[in-house]
């Protein structure tokens, strides 16, 4: 059925011209964009444009893995992830979309003592945050997930209320919602180049028009350092390709998404059936954004998995493909207005875990940006830290 | 065509579902099995890729030369990932893109 004009007008992907003027103009298209651009449309009327240069959902936002979790490593990430879970838990209520969300817990197994006593004091900071996580034996893992073969393994942590979900649906919800209050979203639109003229402001050049904006906003991810080019920014965050594959779909057999922490290995079964999971393979450190699949991975992952539970040599993977992590020299993010370059915020430098945290940390970005409250997460993670030694790390990167 | 005919059988995608998308504003073949799940089936779009692409092109009405395929996606067809296992590691293989 046609829609009416008026409705057809705020569709996300608008092919034409940008708006010639924003208050705020957010570059990238992907979940830390999307919903942003949602958080400051319900709390403001502030004019929000975002500038997308391929499609929704074409980067990171729509080739992660799904997970969610709370056992990190750092305070800061584990209270915003907690937080970041209810809204996610929300958000079919709230957005109208269905995330496919599944709390089965996270299970991280562990290979030797000195991991052990790593996650024993992660789990005690998670404990003090009030997230329920414990240092399980091999035996209690297999009574999670009788397919284990858990004689490699020293112990395991589980924290039952982790969840996965299905990643595409919340860009849809997010840019369903922002478009419902007047923000416009344009795919395809590349920024090219940004001008800064003396009176303040910035003037941003895409393939479709210009667009004038009072701020501009870098959620572009792994491309993000391109983006800061624009303004003569040098940014330190790199790109780093991950592979991932799905299966067949099975009947719903495995409860929590299984990693185990030396290899990188995870894997976790979908609301659709698939198992979905991905292993660390390590590449020389490049600027270059690859995104190819390669044999090697499929190798390294049908080995792994095989070995994890034997039973699943049987299950056929139907698709691989590659996202790009937005790597930083402390696994933290990069966030907040950039010294030197008045009115040009970053929010970018996720390490492959953005899409999570992305509820929550877009929810800050818009109150921050309406001068309504800092989060503490605007002082820790901003950029010239790395100048002085950068943050605490966080070292619960995984894949 | 009927709005209940199912136009990717792996992840049951109606003529309706497809319409619906391109009304929600997503009109490239990327966007669309994305927003309704197409082709991520075993089939990985070899059945249903072209007709899900002359629905998109009628319902957006343009000619469905102007849309281009999704990406491909190894393998070419689903494998057991015992073989893929038990397989000699592709050392000296070209390992990129």
């Amino acid at each position: 059925m046609p829609l009416p004009m008026t409705e057809r007008r705020a569709l996300p992907g608008t092919a034409g011209p940008p708006p010639p003027a924003a208050d705020v103009a957010i570059i990238g298209g992907g979940i830390m964009g999307l919903a942003i651009a949602y958080n400051l449309a319900v709390r403001s009327r502030l004019r929000v444009v975002v500038l997308e240069a391929s499609f929704l959902s074409s980067g990171a936002s729509g080739r992660n893995g799904g997970g969610l979790r709370q056992q990190w490593s750092t305070e800061m990430n584990i209270r915003l992830m907690q937080e970041s879970m209810e809204i996610c838990r929300g958000f079919a209520r709230d957005l109208r979309f269905n995330v496919w969300m599944r709390q089965g817990g996270y299970l991280f197994l562990m290979r030797t003592a000195a991991t052990r006593a790593q996650i024993e004091r992660h789990i005690a900071l998670q404990n003090r945050c009030d997230v329920p996580t414990r240092l399980i034996s091999t035996d209690e893992a297999r009574q999670i997930v009788p397919q284990l073969v858990t004689e490699p393994f020293v112990g395991a942590s589980y924290n039952p209320t982790d969840a996965v979900v299905f990643p595409w649906p919340f860009l849809w919800g997010y840019a369903a919602a922002a478009t419902k209050r007047g923000v416009t979203i344009h795919t395809q639109t590349p920024v090219t180049s940004i001008d800064r003229p003396g009176t303040g402001g910035f003037v941003l050049h895409t393939a479709r028009g210009t667009v004038t904006a009072g701020r501009v906003v870098n959620a572009a991810g792994a491309w993000s350092p391109r983006v800061a080019a624009l303004v003569d920014l040098a940014l330190p965050d790199w790109p780093a390709r991950h592979e991932i594959l799905s299966t067949e779909p099975l009947k719903p057999f495995l409860g929590p998404m299984v990693s185990v922490l030396e290899s990188g290995l995870y894997v976790s079964q979908s609301m659709r059936g698939e198992l979905v999971g991905g292993i660390t393979l390590h590449e020389p450190k490049t600027h270059e954004i690859k995104l190819g699949s390669r044999l090697a991975f499929l190798h390294a992952m049908a080995r792994g998995l095989a070995e994890l539970m034997p039973i699943l040599g049987d299950v056929k993977v139907v698709r691989q493909w590659a996202g790009p992590y937005d790597m930083t020299a402390d696994g933290n993010p990069i966030v907040g207005e950039a010294a030197g370059v008045p009115g040009f915020f970053l929010c970018c430098g996720f390490m492959g875990h953005g899409f999570m945290m992305a509820p929550v940390v877009a929810k800050y970005y818009a109150l921050h940006l309406l001068g309504k409250e800092t989060h503490p997460f605007f002082s820790t993670w901003r950029l010239d830290r790395f100048a002085s030694g950068g943050a605490e790390p966080e070292s619960m990167i995984i894949g | 065509m009927p709005r209940k005919l199912i136009l990717c059988r792996c992840e049951d995608v109606t003529a309706d579902d497809v319409e619906h998308a391109v009304g929600a504003g997503y009109r490239t073949v990327e966007e669309v099995k994305r927003y309704t799940g197409f082709g991520t089936g075993p089939c990985q779009g070899k059945e249903c890729l072209a007709t899900v692409a002359r629905a998109i092109a009628a319902a957006a009405g343009v000619p469905v030369s102007t849309l281009q395929p999704f990406t491909a996606r190894s393998p070419l067809a689903p494998i057991e990932l015992k073989h893929l296992a038990v397989a000699p590691a592709p050392s000296d293989a070209p390992a990129d893109d």
